[in-house]
């Protein structure tokens, strides 16, 4: 059974995000006043072939900790799905 | 000086091998290997050096996915034999990444590559890599890099500095560790730390590139003769 993995990577809330505020400021430059703050992270579908969802969401914990994210820096969260 | 092996390891993007080999190779009788990354064999080395570069393109995070290459896990346990294991640059990345060495380097606060000569001061000269400096030295290392800003948990900045760990601080001419002279926004100006064993350094500028006065300084010389003396046990 297929399983997709939607693996949301993001800088840990006390970590300045450069790149965001890049991205602020480069929108503040183009009038959007309003937006107050940008926060960039990594967006990851990785299929997933296992026998069983809580398998599938074994694996996919195990490959964020051990690759996907640096648990120094960044949080995941993930959403798991059955691929027909 | 006896004989001395000493690995560099060669990852696909990888480009400061070929001058590390150069300085290397001016030591009389050590001999620099070049590792192939996806080979296990460490071919003798006596000590192992990672290299400046952009190892698999930096794509993940810098250092991430060369820390799962073959050679990589023969490296780890060549360090955890407490084998001497020098990460320079992206080499300090990779060792940060493999958990060899604690933190992280994130991009710097400036947001610009920052490729230039910096000056970092020795605060640890009772290192096997830093014993050929005196306490507080001031040396002139260039830097080139857009991911050097060191961070880690207050805990593990509080276990470093307690261990002495911390080994080179960016600092200005005169050994003032100001904001100024922390031109990445590193964490306590940390530019260079060890493993609590000391066999592994880490650090951001490039003493393969200070290693003859024609490259506008030489200050990087001792770093390599320290390390290479301590090889020998001479």
């Amino acid at each position: 059974m297929a399983y997709k993995a939607k693996i949301k990577v993001t800088l840990r809330p006390s970590i300045l995000d450069v790149q965001g505020k890049a991205a602020q400021h480069a929108l503040a430059n183009l009038g959007y006043s309003s937006v107050e703050s940008v926060r960039i992270g990594k967006y990851m579908e990785v299929t997933i072939e296992e026998s069983s969802a809580a398998e599938a969401e074994r694996v996919c914990i195990e490959i964020s900790q051990k690759l996907l994210s640096n648990p120094v820096m960044e949080d995941f969260t993930f959403e798991l799905e059955p691929v027909n | 000086m006896a004989d001395v092996t000493v690995g560099i390891v060669v990852f696909p993007g990888s480009n400061c091998d070929h001058d590390t080999e150069y300085a290397v190779a001016s030591f009389p009788g050590v001999r620099p290997v070049m590792l192939w990354h996806n080979d296990h064999d460490l071919k003798g080395s006596d000590a192992i050096i990672l290299p400046g570069g952009f190892s698999y393109g930096d794509y993940l995070r810098c250092g991430s996915i060369a820390r799962f290459s073959p050679l990589m896990r023969e490296v780890i346990d060549f360090a955890g034999k407490g084998r001497p294991v020098l990460g320079i640059c992206n080499g300090f990345q990779v060792l940060v990444e493999s958990g060899l060495l604690e933190g992280a380097l994130m991009r710097n606060t400036g947001k610009k590559f920052i490729c230039r000569q910096s000056t970092i001061k020795v605060v640890n000269n009772s290192t096997i890599f830093t014993d050929g400096y005196r306490q507080d030295e001031v040396l002139r290392l260039p830097v080139a890099h857009g991911e050097g800003n060191y961070i880690a948990s207050v805990e593990t900045i509080e276990s470093l500095e307690a261990n002495n760990q911390v080994v080179f601080r960016y600092s200005d001419e005169e050994g003032v560790e100001s904001v100024e002279a922390n031109f990445n926004g590193s964490l306590g100006n940390i530019a260079g730390i060890t493993n609590r064993q000391g066999n592994v350094l880490g650090l951001m500028p490039h003493p393969e590139r200070a290693s003859e006065q024609l490259l506008g300084s030489e200050d990087g010389r001792r770093l390599f003769e320290s390390l290479f003396r301590h090889v020998t046990g001479s």
